[in-house]
């Protein structure tokens, strides 16, 4: 079969900066990983081609500094690389990058699987998976925590909601976005590097793709970051130290106190 | 025809309409005052009594389109997605707001790319900005590292999804019977998507995982120290009528199952009270917590990063601490129910 996994590449969490003047984040300088949360897609869809078979594509839209995040994904296990890069795509929303992402997937042709991650930890939208599946007009499962069987022309899957665990069963071609619990992604081997070191990525841009060009980047995207501000951290809290047993007595009291001030108790 | 009015996506479950749908009202309300327009309410489900559907309109809503088939129990993206473009084209509001739950944040980015609408996810704050009478988005990125105001200057309607528990439920007012109207819509079969079969349903084994409906949130971390110790985690949530909520270290080493999980690769949660026992306030767990009204943290090491964040901290043991606090509770349950 044949899978497509979109992945981003994001800054660290712990090490963040923001350009004040348009508000969007600054990629340069700051060490970037592959989405955490895309690592479940990309080892999701590694366990799916040893079961049975599949090649993987993995696409990024970026910054040319996106190849380290597709070039870690082929060390996984993936075959592929596709890096959507140039001015043009900058300050895309994720209107804008489902766009671009969707017109990739019609590029590629023939696929059966589209798996992505549940959402990038710096935009934190979780809204590109389903876009991706609007645009292509593809059936979806979202928060997808376990993939319970393939076919050929079928998936069922099992996915997390507020009440529980539904099963849901869609045809293929699909697109699937995956939580933290469906596996536990594997780290890149050796082999697996020197093998992404050696593999060409495809560079794609809005010369090369069928696409729209007023629909890219800032212009096409229909939301605008009109203000960023650091949020206070700290909160001035009462705090008492249990040493003993008379010091745990008062803490527990005046634990009690405090919830019974605040409406709690 | 210009856009003009505020919608609400009620949701309901088995016939029960779900809390999210009126704290939205009180989101919408607010909206809808400032633009001085109607707020309305949109439900699709699979069944629901009028009486029920009217408890929207006690709850703040002026009109109630209401879309229900036996066909539409389960949510299917697809289908929902297709009769709320149905909706919107007909009808045409300036703003919509869906609950930010596995639904709203399914439904809504699908419906938008359709429309071209602008959408911005997991709102916490939300206002009409003064002369150009636009939707100010207000929500926390990166980890809680950032808040970002978002708007949509030209595209129309302006649509948000709303981090459940952020705002009260709009109360229920009797002197709002009969102000209302509930508009039924007839299901046209053309809309549903019938690709999507739900096959099965289970639920979680033991206990309530929603903990992003919960008031109250008490979470264990690696210092619990082993499995078993949960116990007096989830006696404590029993007795303050939360849910138990859980650090990664605990979901990773098997003590807990992971919708249990706060943070960066869990749930974002926002209860009127988290209590973090044993838990150190990575970054990554803060993030998602961080928006609680009340935060309370039980921890031996004084220095751990948790107390930052906390407006009640408690530097001691876990296993002195937390069994002394649930027998105080359990007396004041006693007594209130005197
Ligand atoms: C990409 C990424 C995503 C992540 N996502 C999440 C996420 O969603 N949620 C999450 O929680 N973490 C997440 N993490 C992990 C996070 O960085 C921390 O490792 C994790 O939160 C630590 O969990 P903890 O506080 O339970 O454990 P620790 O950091 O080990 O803290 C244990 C605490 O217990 C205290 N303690 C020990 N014994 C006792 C006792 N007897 N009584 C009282 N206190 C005691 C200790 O003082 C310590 O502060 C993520 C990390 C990464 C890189
Ligand atoms: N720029 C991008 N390039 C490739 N994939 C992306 C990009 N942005 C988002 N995605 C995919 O969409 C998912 C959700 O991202 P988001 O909606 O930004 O939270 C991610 O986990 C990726 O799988």
């Amino acid at each position: 079969m044949k899978i497509i996994i979109p992945i981003k590449q994001v800054p660290e969490t712990s090490n963040v900066k923001i350009d004040e003047e348009t508000g969007t984040i600054v990629r340069e300088g700051v060490e970037s990983i592959v989405n955490p949360l895309d690592l479940y897609a990309i080892e999701a869809g590694i366990q799916l081609k040893e079961e049975r078979g599949a090649e993987i594509t993995v696409v990024s839209m970026g910054p040319p500094s996106a190849e380290k995040a597709l070039k870690e994904a082929i060390a996984m296990g993936c075959d592929d690389g596709i890096l959507i890069s140039g001015k043009e795509f900058a300050g895309s929303d994720t209107w804008a990058t489902s766009y671009t992402i969707s017109r990739a997937v019609k590029k590629l042709g023939k696929f059966d699987l589209i798996l992505t991650g549940e959402r990038a930890t710096d935009g934190e939208t979780g809204q590109v998976g389903p876009g991706i599946a609007s645009f292509l007009d593809l059936p979806v499962s979202t928060y997808t925590s376990r993939i319970v069987e393939v076919t050929e022309v079928s998936i069922v899957v099992e996915r997390l909601i507020e009440e529980g665990y539904e099963m849901l069963r869609m045809p293929l071609p699909a697109l699937v976005s995956v939580v933290k619990e469906i596996c536990f992604p594997r780290l890149p081997t050796l082999r697996g590097k020197q093998k992404a070191k050696k593999t060409e990525l495809a560079r794609w841009n809005a010369d090369n793709m069928d696409i729209e060009r007023s629909a890219l980047g800032l212009n096409g995207s229909p939301t605008r970051v009109v203000k960023i501000e650091t949020p206070k951290v700290t909160r001035s809290g009462e705090v008492v130290r249990v040493t003993d047993e008379e010091s745990l007595a008062d803490a527990v009291e005046r634990f009690l106190t405090f919830l019974r001030k605040k409406g709690i108790l | 025809m210009s856009y003009q009015g505020v919608w609400t996506l009620a949701e309901a479950n088995d016939g029960e309409i779900k809390i999210v749908s009126y704290e939205l009202l009180t989101r919408g309300r607010e909206l809808a005052d400032k633009l001085r327009c109607e707020l309305a309410s949109v439900l699709i489900c699979g069944r629901i009594d009028e009486k029920d559907a009217e408890e929207l309109i006690l709850r703040g809503a002026d009109r109630v389109y209401l879309v229900s088939s036996p066909e539409l129990e389960h949510f299917v993206v697809g289908s929902y997605s297709n009769i709320l473009i149905d909706l919107i084209e007909r009808y045409r509001p300036e703003v919509i707001l869906s609950a930010a739950t596995t639904t709203g944040r399914t439904l809504m980015p699908h419906a938008a790319v359709k429309i071209k609408a602008g959408l911005t996810a997991d709102c916490t704050e939300l206002d009409i900005e003064e002369g150009t009478g636009n939707l100010l988005q207000t929500r926390p990125a990166i980890g809680g590292n950032i808040m970002a105001t978002i708007k949509t200057p030209e595209c129309r309607p302006q649509m948000a999804t709303v981090r459940p528990k952020s705002t009260r439920p709009a109360p229920r007012n009797e002197n709002r019977r009969g102000r209302g109207e509930i508009i039924r819509i007839e299901l046209a079969p053309a809309l549903l998507d019938r690709r999507v079969e739900r096959i099965g349903f289970r639920k979680n084994p033991g206990e309530d995982i929603n903990i992003q409906g919960a008031d109250v949130v008490v979470s264990g971390g690696r210092g619990l120290g082993k499995k078993e110790n949960f116990a007096l985690i989830r006696k404590m949530a029993e007795l303050l009528h939360g849910v138990v909520g859980a650090s990664r270290e605990t979901v990773d080493r098997g003590w807990i199952s992971y919708p249990h999980q706060v943070g960066l690769s869990g749930k974002t949660v926002t209860p009127k009270l988290y209590i973090a026992v044993g838990i150190s306030g990575a970054i990554q767990h803060l993030a998602g917590m961080k928006t609680a009204d009340i935060i309370v943290a039980i921890n031996k090491d004084p220095d751990a990063p948790i107390f930052r964040v906390a407006d009640f901290g408690i530097i001691g043991d876990f296993l002195e601490v937390v069994p002394q606090i649930n027998q105080s509770l359990a007396k004041e349950g006693e007594r209130s129910e005197v």
